[in-house]
């Protein structure tokens, strides 16, 4: 970049709603919904249940009916639509690219309405597709019918940040794409936001998807109300109501696996040494702890070697290099699911945790995993025991 | 006196009429282009209109050449005036249907996508809406030059320009000298014309589509 992307904004939702003409009940009703700047906020529910409508009452492809939309404080009422657009990045299913238009003449829509000059925009082109993991020589003058469905959503997003606008809409953006790709493409959206931040509003039906990247969800209801505004740990643990666990259908301790980070459980202490610790101290340590190993670090407690009794008889001094070398560990931001996939391919009962510079922080057992497994689902049983009392 | 003599010796004055003929034809569908184009736009959003619109060019369409151009003598007299009227007014259906058609045609999801990033009403119609809805449109001008060419040759019925004059004074001297070559003169000669108008469609549509979009005809 440049200059410094932009970050966020915070936009409000006030009793905002959409009665469309001769539509019947209204397709959003007095839906009140804050979203933090620089967070991505997910509309999630079941189709026809207004995530559209109220998305594109952001930008105003649709007019509110009535109710007020403030977007970094200002009413989205008094900005001209057209302007407001071009302001607000949109993404929508199957890019929704012009097909007449080169890719980078597509990216180059915004910045070209706001008036940069050639080589400004240019610039901004090439920059752009590196951003999106597309190499500008390759892709800057193909058509967009010779692109993946996946690089052609690259694309889309390419051509929603050109003009690097605070606000970025994306309408079940992922939608058409095969697994694979949909997966691989989160991961880069959520890694392009950590550089961006964004606020971000994503519409989807797929709770997974949901879980992944959002940072807050809504869980919409027909008709157009949210029936639940949480952080996704929150929705998993302590759904709102009956419809919100249906909707979230089963799976929900597989879900918690993939959502909790190993940073986040209680982990395993095993005796550890450094290079230079006491042979016989250590010896000392592993026989107290009764396991019958111990771990050594190096001066930055990186974990080096496993070493056991048999590995240390005899020898004075210090510790030095002995024992086995450390071929598994796991990294204190990893999912439980990722951990638990790195225990059962590993050599060792117990592998090391890995925090900030790769320091030993801890170890993880497939023992250590079940037993955290088991208090989430002690916290959830009793919270559902709670909300049962609630209302009863 | 064979075709090749009789060519030969009017030889100045065919390539006179062709050249008048083709210029005719060539301004007529410009007109109606131009006009059906705008009319199309102008209608394509709304059924009604755009339905009135097709209506009218289509009751138009079905009166015989003849009598049309029998009918403008009255109020525009003889010559060009009727010709060029009979001409755009014909050529008005295909393209002004082919204009609708092309545009409702575009799929709303770009018209979605072009207003979402801020393009106006008039920015997404040149920019994103008549570019994709070009090779429909071109295709309903095409059309509209082929009548034009047969259309001008029957203007010469109200002394209209072009090589409908050699057509009609061949029928009128039917069994006389000369008469078949004339007949055929004027008839191949717009033959030829039509041939020629059209390979220059089908270098415009070559060069006028990027990206070789036709329905994936590249692909
Ligand atoms: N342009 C429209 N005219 C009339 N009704 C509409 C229009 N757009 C959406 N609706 C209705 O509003 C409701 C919500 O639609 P939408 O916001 O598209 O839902 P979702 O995106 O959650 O699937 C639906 O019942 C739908 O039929
Ligand atoms: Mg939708």
């Amino acid at each position: 970049m440049p200059d410094r992307p932009t970050g966020g904004v915070p936009i409000e939702l006030r009793k905002v709603t959409k009665a469309f003409p001769g539509g019947g009940e209204p397709a959003v009703q007095e839906l009140d919904l804050d979203i933090p700047a620089g967070e991505i906020v997910v509309l999630l529910g079941p189709s026809g249940c207004g995530k559209t409508t109220t998305m594109r009452m952001i930008n105003r492809l649709i007019e509110p009916t009535s109710g007020d939309i403030l977007i970094g404080g200002q009413n989205s009422r008094d900005i001209d639509p057209d302007r407001l657009r071009r302001h607000i990045g949109y993404v929508i299913q199957q890019a929704g690219l012009f097909p007449h238009m080169t890719v980078a003449a597509n990216i180059a829509q915004v910045p070209k309405l706001l008036g940069w000059d050639r080589r400004r925009i240019a610039e901004r082109v090439d920059e752009l597709l590196t951003l999106v993991g597309l190499e500008p020589e390759t892709y800057r003058d193909t058509y967009p019918r010779r692109l993946s469905g996946g690089q052609q959503q690259r694309v889309g997003v390419a051509r929603a940040l050109a003009a690097d606008p605070p606000v970025l809409l994306m309408d079940e953006p992922f939608g058409a794409l095969d697994p694979i790709s949909r997966e691989r493409i989160q991961d880069e959206l959520l890694r392009l936001q950590d550089e961006l931040a964004k606020t971000i509003v994503f519409v989807t039906h797929d709770v997974d998807e949901a879980l992944k990247i959002g940072d807050h969800i809504a869980i919409m209801q027909r008709p157009g109300h949210v029936v639940q505004y949480a952080r996704p740990a929150e929705i998993l643990t302590n759904p709102a109501s009956e419809y919100v666990e249906q909707f979230l259908g089963g799976g929900s301790s597989m879900r918690l696996l993939r959502l909790t980070k190993v940073g986040d459980i209680e982990l395993d202490e095993v005796p550890y040494a450094t290079e230079d610790t006491d042979t016989g101290d250590l010896l000392a340590d592993i026989e107290r702890d009764g396991r019958g190993y111990a771990l050594v670090l190096d001066g930055m407690r990186r974990p080096l070697s496993w070493v056991g009794p048999g590995d240390l008889q005899g020898r004075t001094g210090p510790v030095g290099v002995a024992g086995d070398p450390v071929t598994a560990s796991i990294g204190h931001r990893m999912t439980l699911q990722d951990a638990l996939e790195t225990l059962l391919n590993a050599d060792t009962d117990v592998v090391p945790v890995l925090g900030r510079r790769q320091a030993y922080t801890g170890a993880l057992s497939l023992g250590t995993v079940q037993s955290a497994i088991a208090a989430i689902k002690a916290r959830e049983r009793e919270r559902r025991l709670r909300r049962g009392e609630a209302v009863r | 006196m064979n075709l090749w003599e009789y060519v030969g010796e009017r030889w100045d004055l065919i390539v006179f009429e062709t050249v008048q003929h083709a210029s005719m034809v060539a301004q007529c569908v410009l007109i109606a282009a131009v006009l059906g184009v705008l009319i199309g736009v102008a209608t394509y959003r709304r059924p009604r209109p755009s339905a009135l619109a097709t209506a009218v060019a289509g009751v138009l369409f079905t009166i015989p050449s003849l009598a049309m151009l029998g009918l403008l003598i009255p109020p525009l007299g003889l010559g060009v005036a009727p010709s060029v009227t009979a001409i755009v007014l014909y050529a008005l259906l295909p393209i002004i249907r082919n204009t609708v058609v092309g545009l409702r045609g575009v799929d709303p999801l770009l018209v979605d996508a072009a207003r979402g990033l801020g393009m106006s009403r008039g920015r997404s119609l040149t920019r994103v809406e008549l570019p994709l809805a070009w090779p429909v449109i071109l295709t309903g001008i095409r059309v509209a030059t082929q009548l034009a060419m047969g259309i001008g040759a029957v203007a010469a019925y109200v002394s209209g320009p072009g090589l409908g004059e050699q057509i009609f004074s061949g029928l009128a001297r039917l069994g006389g000298a000369n008469a078949v070559n004339a007949t055929l003169t004027g008839t191949l000669g717009v033959a030829i014309l039509a041939l020629l108008f059209d390979g220059f469609f089908v270098l415009l549509g070559r060069f006028t589509t990027p990206g070789g979009r036709l329905g994936g005809a590249r692909a």
